[in-house]
């Protein structure tokens, strides 16, 4: 019973980091119906922010969170000017294949650059810190990732419905040329996502290093599980993201653990296939 | 149909000066050349077998990679577990994997589209995968290592020239690519592009669409197993990572669609430009911390799918406009993943 608590403890944990992962994704996609492949490698390239300013400069990852928010606010918001931009109007998957490109370019640059070593930061605040709640051991780095994905989340849904910033996102995802017509400067408005998306998916990478290892190639499985939760969510819906995201993560832990850990992703993809071919449009989907 | 017109006598012609290749003693003694002419043509196939879908249907499909793979494993385990020659290996594979594509794309054709459609795809990737990492009787993640065996077409080995699979690749090709150059004028190419340009018109026309869709899915999973069997043929080895993963989903997709999908010479153009780069770039890069041929690579997919999304067929197609020429190279549409 202790077993099955803690598993379900580590499970939901791990998924709110998908869910932070994921609400990048699930914005772009929501907003701009373009599926960016370079997401896990926006992952990869904070982390190796927040590594490098705690190797070098000893700033400890939680405070980092802002550096690799930031610098993967720029990152997106270019990805948008050079190669987004170019791609409205073009077939539907050319975005896709643009990022495609574009996520080789950094991992290899990132090969290239640090090697294909594994990094990882010691001596951090929250370390390998665990606390005991009953039974439990929990884990202090992975608990304050998902209070900081609870807290974004929330912000970024709050934000795209209660802000006139966030109604003007909505419009422009509804209609595009009527939100112009508005007097919504919509080509603002997608920077702005795109931004805002980098920023969030950032933060997350921001904090990893504290308890994952850096390598270039650590953003292929958060992006296909990123893919996963979006989808599974339901078109561009953030609370959906969230649920599918936590689901994404128990099922992982579950599977690893009373199976195989080799099968933790065949039940992540099993699900979600068994998912949409009972909702297409994923759980919150329409 | 039967008549052949100027552009097939220019297909033939191609082909018999490929034939003649390794004549010329400069090319056939230098084994570099060899390796990446049977890699254009080896590559020019799969993107040939994946254009059937995906260029000339519209359904983008990033799970081939899985046929791929279906079909080494068909040769490999036919050489390896069971000591034979791997033809019957071959055919066995290729069955399989048209089994397995309809059997998975039943389902997704008639409940997912667009974007639902390609990650479906990627999850049956990772699936497979996984799958095979740890299916003892498949070999597992140590793959299959090939003994040494006689050489010659019976075994479809060489081991002192690469000239028997230079044409092996070639015989492979001229299959492929003369299916894919009747199908353009039968009917069933017709329904297909119909059904790309337009399901529910189609459909209102009496084409059965789902039907239409998966005997080319299935057509097009037979063809890339006979590539993956070719594949493993020259690698000698095959494991899960090296044939069924998205890396190498993405190879069909990607030589298909920067040489112009839906065209027939587009996969030969794309795989010509793209295979000799992604060679020569890791012969003179690859030993500086590695990578730089794959930034060179992927800075020039975003280039052509920025700035040229007919890939390069519409680039040609442009300079023959220029030049006040009637285009005659490529025709076609352009319409991948037409949602």
């Amino acid at each position: 019973m202790d077993t099955l608590l803690q598993v379900l403890l580590d499970g939901m944990l791990n998924g709110m980091l998908y869910a932070l992962v994921a609400l990048g994704l699930c914005l772009i996609w929501g907003v701009m119906d373009v599926i960016n492949f370079a997401h896990g490698e926006y992952v990869m390239v904070a982390m190796y922010v927040s590594y490098w300013l705690g190797f070098l400069a000893n700033v400890d990852p939680v405070i980092s969170i802002f550096a690799g928010g930031a610098f993967i606010f720029i990152l997106g918001a270019l990805t948008y000017k050079l190669i987004i931009h170019y791609t409205v109007g073009k077939p539907p998957l050319s975005a896709l294949l643009a990022t495609f490109g574009l996520a080789m370019v950094l991992k290899n640059l990132c090969l290239n650059r640090f090697s294909p070593n594994f990094r990882i930061l010691s001596d951090t605040w929250l370390g390998d810190r665990t606390f005991q709640l009953g039974n439990l051991i929990v884990p202090l780095p992975q608990l304050f990732t998902a209070a900081l994905a609870l807290a974004v989340v929330g912000l970024v849904f709050f934000m795209i419905r209660s802000t006139r910033f966030g109604w003007a996102v909505q419009a422009t995802a509804m209609d595009r040329e009527a939100a112009e017509l508005m007097g919504i400067n919509t080509e603002r408005i997608y920077i702005l996502v795109f931004g805002i998306g980098g920023a969030t998916v950032g933060m997350a990478g921001g904090i990893m290093p504290t308890y994952l290892a850096v390598h270039p190639e650590v953003g292929t499985m958060f992006c296909l599980i990123a893919f996963i939760c979006v989808a599974m969510g339901g078109f561009g819906s953030i609370p959906g993201t969230l649920m599918a995201a936590i689901l994404v993560g128990v099922v992982e832990a579950l599977s690893g653990y009373y199976i195989a850990p080799v099968f933790k992703y065949v039940a992540v993809f099993g699900l979600y296939l068994a998912v949409v071919f009972l909702r297409p449009r994923g759980i919150f989907g329409w | 149909m039967n008549i052949l017109k100027r552009k097939d006598l220019f297909w033939l012609a191609l082909v018999a000066a490929a034939a003649l290749m390794p004549a010329v003693s400069a090319v056939a003694s230098n084994s570099f050349i060899m390796h990446v002419l049977i890699l254009i043509l080896l590559y020019a196939c799969m993107s040939q077998a994946w254009n059937i879908i995906g260029g000339y249907g519209g359904q983008v499909s990033f799970g081939h990679s899985v046929f791929f793979g279906i079909g080494a494993y068909g040769a490999g385990m036919a050489v390896v577990t069971y000591g034979m020659s791997p033809w019957p290996g071959i055919l066995i594979g290729m069955l399989a994997a048209a089994v397995v594509a309809v059997v998975i794309s039943y389902p997704c054709f008639k409940m997912l589209s667009g974007h639902y459609f390609a990650i479906a795809t990627f999850a049956i990737v990772e699936i497979f995968n996984r799958v095979f990492l740890v299916w003892y009787w498949v070999g597992g993640a140590l793959g299959l290592d090939y003994p040494v065996i006689e050489e010659g077409l019976k075994n479809m080995m060489w081991y002192d020239t690469k000239t028997g699979y230079y044409y092996c690749a070639l015989a492979l090709f001229a299959l492929v690519f003369g299916i894919v150059r009747l199908l353009e004028g039968h009917r069933f190419g017709y329904y297909l592009r119909a059904v790309r340009e337009g399901q529910e018109t189609a459909e209102s026309l009496g084409v059965n669409s789902t039907a239409v869709k998966l005997a080319a899915m299935a057509l097009s999973a037979a063809l890339a197993a006979l590539c993956g069997a070719f594949f493993v043929q020259y690698n000698l080895r095959v494991d899960p990572p090296m044939v069924m993963s998205l890396d190498m989903s993405m190879k069909f997709v990607l030589v298909t669609i920067l040489g112009g999908s839906g065209t027939l010479a587009g996969p030969l153009l794309g795989a010509a430009v793209l295979i000799p780069l992604q060679e020569y770039t890791r012969a003179l890069w690859g030993g500086l911390g590695g990578g730089v041929d794959l930034i060179v690579f992927g800075l020039l997919i975003i280039i052509i799918v920025v700035k040229q999304p007919a890939g390069i067929s519409g680039i040609i197609r442009d300079i023959a406009k220029r030049m006040g020429r009637r285009p005659t190279a490529a025709k076609g549409g352009t319409s991948y993943g037409a949602a």
